[in-house]
Parts: structure tokens; C-alpha cells; sequence
């Protein structure tokens, strides 16, 4: 069946493929031949990246950071980077190779996503300063957080749990009691009146006004 | 009050709104006038009734009145680091029914919407298939059409909220959603033109846009359900909803609804992408993360009363209005409490139910003018019940980021204000 179809399109050639196929596996399929080392990436992220991303990839204002937060994935507040919390470094050179610089992707040739990539893994303290990457050695380099992932399991810790009859009545052991309040935090966009934005118009107001005009 | 023409206009919908007591004493000196004389609206001829009004031609593509100029996409500027990665919100406190007008749906980007022409749109399947193809828009309007309505749900609709009540209003708490009638073709019948190979097992699909948006979907999910859409309500999708190409992924997480789609690619895995390595995974209390969690799951909300939508008319009939929805299926029930939960009632299903879609919801009731703490429950066709935000904190702690399906709760007061809040 499948070698039927209707015969729509065409084939596509092997330039128009690898113009748009610039996807990077974790197993290393897709990556392109070339190399660059942690020096060349730093020169090459000082003029592409670190008006974002910060001159050690730590992150400026609130762009991403790439850099730090090892060790805080079970904190308060974790700090999820390259570092800490990426998996795979092939998501690293496939994402700046594609869609990075911000605004201008696409931009950054093969070696020198090569050498970025090195510098970052500099910047997260796992390689020393004199590394080189390459389409060779790339697959030897394993993140930190590699095992930091499971598929979705909510089919057995969530949805037997939550498919039980639910309570009609008398449910509750006591009056519920307000715990927390979006007001008190005042975050969200307002209306000139000081409502939440696109709250709904007044129509009592809006009726009340209208005889008014009518009679002056 | 025996004086008979008070009592005509006290009949009327006017009459009422302007005899209760809401307004104020200029409002009752008003509605005294009104009643005596008879509500001018009605008792004199307004222009409207006696002049012209536009012409056919002053609107070719027509824009909603003025007078609902607050049913609009809304951002909120602190939540993203660049309006061009980034949210808003549709205004789904003001809407009714099922369907999302496309022109207030709301958007997400990661790189802009992007400006692409049904000429200079291409398609190219690859990878691990018999024949690499290419097709222009003319080539995807060829293929066997199929409609199909579906809610897309952005995966961190309500992420915010993890930690508490933190926005005001059911547009920013819960309006990351729209749900259209899309027609277009299936992408298995597009996987078939190219040739899956047996060693086939992941479809990758991504963007025109700078972002590219890759997103590994399983083949199983791929020969399901999963749309190549053209048309969203009945005309080309907006711009900045993909056109003139995006895929339909029902009842899954907004980020795999590739826009602009031009690439799908057949691989024996996962690409884990950045969408679904950085992104897109949800963070556990043991610091591990789960992945590939594509269900979104069972949901509802009251969209009125809530934040944005007082209730200013007084005591008596209130109509209690909202949305249900599932990944899982369709929606077989929706429970609403008045009481913080301790007593529920089954609401109304008002029009069809269709699984993986918006469903609406509708009880009435007569309110006594009394506080209230609203909450709705979803109950899909699996039997999986909607659960509170700490049953899913429980397991999952405060850091998730995404898949917040949890009940909302409403705190009406007894002036009509509705309030975002969390009860315990």
C-alpha cells in the first residue's frame, strides 16, 4: 500500500535535504564533519552569544543561563541549564546550530557550533580549556544529567489514583479557609478602573449613564 | 410601588437591573424616573429604529463591535524574557460555547509569527522512508480531507499557579487554550506518499520559523489521529497560528501543534530535541524529571463567575458557565461545588461532547447573595477525575512547570467580586 499512494510531490534531492535535515541525535546521527575548540567558541560566543547569555554563559537579566546550577534540581527554586539539567549534548549543538543567535539563527557555521559548544562545556566546569570537539569525539562526552529523565509514567502513579468514584457529599471535615490570594500579589495586567485587563463592562453603569446624556 | 406604570417597568429588564440595589443612591433616583415614565429606550424612537445604519460593503472582513473591545488576546509582559518567545491569552472569560473566535486565540512563539506564502511553502518528508519527497501547498491540497475538532492546550496553561494564586482572571490561569474546527489531511496519508520504512518508529516534525520547533512524536500517535491542517473555523489559519500549514496533535501538549510545519523526518528514535529535553519535561520532587509526557490531562474551569466576570446583577438566577476538557477522550461529567468542595452537583453538558475537545458547561442557580468558593471537576471517559492542585502537588511537588490540570477555586464575595484564591 505504501509503494502505491496517489503520486503527489516529487523526489526530494540530496541538496534540499541536507540544506533543511541539520538535526543532531543523541546517538550522534546528523552530525556534520569539523571541530572547534573551547578558545576559538569563547571568541566566537563573546560576539554572538554574550550580550544574552553573558561573557560565561551565566545568563544576563532574565535571559536563559547555560552555565551553573549543578546539584539544584530537588531545590526551591532549581537553576535548570546545560549543565544541570540538559540530557544530551547533541539538543546543545543542534539548538545554537538552528535557531540561535536569537534573531539571526542559522548564522553559525559548523565548526564554530562546534567550538561553542566546547566553550559551554568549559563554562559548565566539564571539559578543561584546552578541548577540542569534534564530529569524532563528540558521542564521548556524556552531560551530568543524562539519567536525570523518565518517560511518562502518570498511567500508574497518576491515573489509578485519580479514577476513583469521586465524593458528593460532605466531603469536606471543615469550612474551607482561604490559604491564598492572587490579590495580594498584584501581578496582573489592569484596566484603567484597576479590575484585571478585559474585565467584563459594568452594564448597570452603562444603562444608568445613557438616560442622562439622553435628557441634557 | 402600586402605581401601574411603576410596575411595568418593573417587569421589564431594565426595570429590574435598575431597582436593585447595586448602583448606588443616584442609580434608585434614576430608576424612580425611569419607572415612572416609562424607560425612555422603549418610549422614544431611537435612531437606530429610524435611521440607516452601515452599508454591506463598510466591513468586507468584519471586526467585533466596538462595545466587546475587552474580548482580546492579552499578554503579560513579566512572564517571558522577549515578546517574541513568548504567550498570551485568550479571553476565554468572555466566551461562550465551544469554538475560539481564531482572531482571539491565543498565541505562542518562540521566534515570532512568521510571514510565510502559500507559494514559498514547502513540505519535505525524509529520513528512514522509501522516497524523500517534496510537495508544495498545491500538492497538500490534493490529498483526501478530513475535519476534525480539537482543543490545543499550551503544556504550561496554568503553570504559574503551581506555587499558589498568583493572576486574576480564568484568561491568564487557564487561557492558553483554543479549540477550532480544522479541515486537512491525515499524515498518515502523507507518511504512505513517502513510504514508511519498517525501522521507522519516531516522526519529527518542525518549523519554517527560526525556532524550528522540533518535536518527536511516536509512529503510533502519527498513524492515529494526527492532522496536516490547512483550515481552522472555516477559513485559512491565521498567521500567526501556522499558515498556511500546522499540525493537529489531539488531545497532546500545544508545543508539538508544529506551525509553519515544513519538515517531518523519520527516525529509529527520539531526536530529544530541545523542546523536549530543556523544555517540555517536568520537573519531580527527587530532582529527576519525567519526559514525553504528551496527554494533557482531564480539565475544567468556571469562566463565570470568575476574576474578570463579577457578578453585579444581585441575588437571584446566576448562570454558572465554563470549560471541560480531556486528552484522554471526551467528557462525560462535570461536577460543580459551591462550597469549596464539600458538596457537588452535576452540571449540564450544553452541545456535543467530542473527545479531545473544548465541552461546555452550563448550572443555574439562585444565588442567596451569600460567599461562595466555585470549583469545577472534570470527569472524562476513562473514569479519571479532575484533582485538586495538592493531590498533584503530592506527587509532584511545586517545580513541574507544566501540565497543571488541577480544579480552580473562585471566592465570590457577597458584593459580586470573584477572586483567584487557593483554600485549604
Amino acid at each position: 500500500a505504501f509503494a502505491q499512494g496517489l503520486g503527489l510531490g516529487r523526489p526530494a534531492t540530496l541538496e534540499e535535504i541536507a540544506a533543511w535535515d541539520v538535526t543532531v541525535l543523541p546517538d550522534g546521527t546528523g552530525l556534520r564533519p569539523g571541530s572547534g575548540d573551547v578558545a576559538r567558541g569563547e571568541e566566537v560566543f563573546l560576539e554572538a552569544c554574550a550580550a544574552c547569555h553573558g561573557e560565561f554563559a551565566e545568563g544576563l537579566d532574565s535571559w536563559p543561563s547555560l552555565s551553573g546550577g549543578q546539584g539544584t534540581l530537588s531545590d526551591p527554586r532549581p537553576v535548570k541549564t546545560i549543565g544541570s539539567y540538559w540530557p544530551y549534548l547533541s539538543t546543545v549543538w543542534d539548538y545554537i546550530h538552528r535557531s540561535m543567535p536569537f534573531g539571526a539563527a542559522q548564522t553559525i557555521s559548523v565548526d564554530d557550533t562546534y567550538a561553542i559548544t566546547a566553550f559551554l562545556l568549559y563554562s559548565n566546569g566539564l571539559v578543561e580549556d584546552d578541548f577540542v570537539l569534534s564530529h569524532e569525539n563528540f558521542t564521548e562526552v556524556r552531560l551530568p544529567n543524562e539519567d536525570g529523565f523518565y518517560v511518562d509514567d502518570r498511567a500508574s502513579t497518576e491515573y489509578p489514583l485519580f479514577s476513583a468514584e469521586p465524593c458528593m457529599e460532605n466531603c469536606r471535615s471543615e469550612a474551607p479557609k482561604v490559604t491564598k490570594r492572587a490579590v495580594d500579589l498584584n501581578v496582573t495586567p489592569r484596566d484603567p478602573d484597576g479590575r484585571p485587563a478585559g474585565s467584563m463592562p459594568d452594564l448597570l453603569r452603562a444603562s444608568a449613564a445613557a438616560p442622562a446624556e439622553e435628557t441634557a | 410601588m402600586s402605581d401601574p406604570t411603576s410596575k411595568a417597568a418593573g417587569t421589564s429588564r431594565r426595570g429590574f437591573l435598575k431597582t436593585t440595589a447595586l448602583g448606588g443612591a443616584g442609580l434608585v433616583a434614576g430608576a424612580g424616573a425611569a419607572a415612572a415614565e416609562g424607560d425612555p429606550l422603549i418610549t422614544k424612537v431611537q435612531d437606530w429604529a429610524s435611521g440607516f445604519g452601515d452599508p454591506v460593503d463598510a466591513a468586507p472582513y468584519g471586526m467585533p463591535i466596538r462595545f466587546e473591545s475587552h474580548v482580546v488576546r492579552r499578554n503579560v509582559e513579566w512572564l517571558t524574557e522577549s515578546p517574541v518567545s513568548s504567550i498570551n491569552f485568550t479571553p476565554i472569560h468572555a466566551l461562550e460555547g465551544t469554538i475560539t473566535p481564531q482572531g482571539v486565540a491565543f498565541e505562542r512563539h518562540h521566534s515570532g509569527a512568521i510571514e510565510l506564502s502559500k507559494d514559498d511553502y514547502r513540505l519535505m518528508i525524509n529520513g528512514l522512508v522509501e522516497k524523500p519527497l517534496v510537495f508544495t501547498f498545491e500538492d497538500l491540497t490534493r490529498f483526501p480531507r478530513h475535519v476534525l475538532t480539537a482543543f490545543c492546550e499550551c503544556a504550561a496553561n496554568g503553570g504559574m499557579e503551581w506555587g499558589g494564586a498568583q493572576l486574576e482572571g480564568v484568561q491568564f490561569t487557564q487561557g492558553m487554550i483554543h479549540n477550532m474546527e480544522y479541515t486537512g489531511i491525515l499524515l498518515k496519508d502523507l507518511l504512505a506518499e513517502a513510504g514508511v520504512k519498517p525501522e521507522g518508529k519516531w516522526v519529527y516534525v518542525e518549523g519554517a520559523d527560526a525556532s524550528s520547533n522540533g518535536r518527536s512524536i511516536p509512529l503510533e500517535k502519527a498513524m492515529e489521529d494526527v492532522m496536516v491542517a490547512f483550515y481552522a473555523n472555516g477559513e485559512a489559519l491565521r498567521k500567526e497560528h501556522g499558515y498556511p500549514v500546522r499540525l493537529v496533535v489531539p488531545g497532546w501538549e500545544g508545543n508539538m501543534w508544529v506551525k509553519w510545519l515544513r519538515r517531518i523526518a523519520i527516525y529509529d528514535q527520539a531526536v530529544e530535541g530541545r523542546e523536549e529535553t530543556s523544555k517540555y519535561t517536568d520537573m519531580m520532587p527527587d530532582g529527576r524529571a519525567r519526559k514525553w509526557t504528551w496527554v494533557m490531562d482531564a480539565k475544567s474551569v468556571i469562566t463565570s463567575p470568575s476574576p474578570q466576570v463579577p457578578i453585579r446583577h444581585g441575588k437571584g438566577p446566576l448562570v454558572i458557565t465554563g470549560l471541560a476538557w480531556s486528552g484522554n477522550g471526551k467528557v462525560t461529567r462535570v461536577d460543580v461545588s459551591t462550597d469549596g468542595g464539600n458538596t457537588w452537583t452535576e452540571a449540564r453538558i450544553s452541545g456535543d461532547a467530542k473527545p479531545k475537545a473544548l465541552t461546555r458547561f452550563h448550572l443555574d442557580i439562585d444565588w442567596d447573595g451569600s460567599e461562595m468558593f466555585l470549583q469545577s471537576r472534570c470527569i472524562d471517559e476513562t473514569g479519571y477525575v479532575q484533582p485538586t492542585k495538592d493531590a498533584l502537588r503530592e506527587i509532584r511537588g511545586t517545580n513541574n512547570v507544566y501540565h497543571n490540570n488541577s480544579i480552580q477555586t473562585w471566592w465570590v464575595q457577597p458584593n459580586g467580586e470573584v477572586e483567584n484564591v487557593e483554600i485549604a
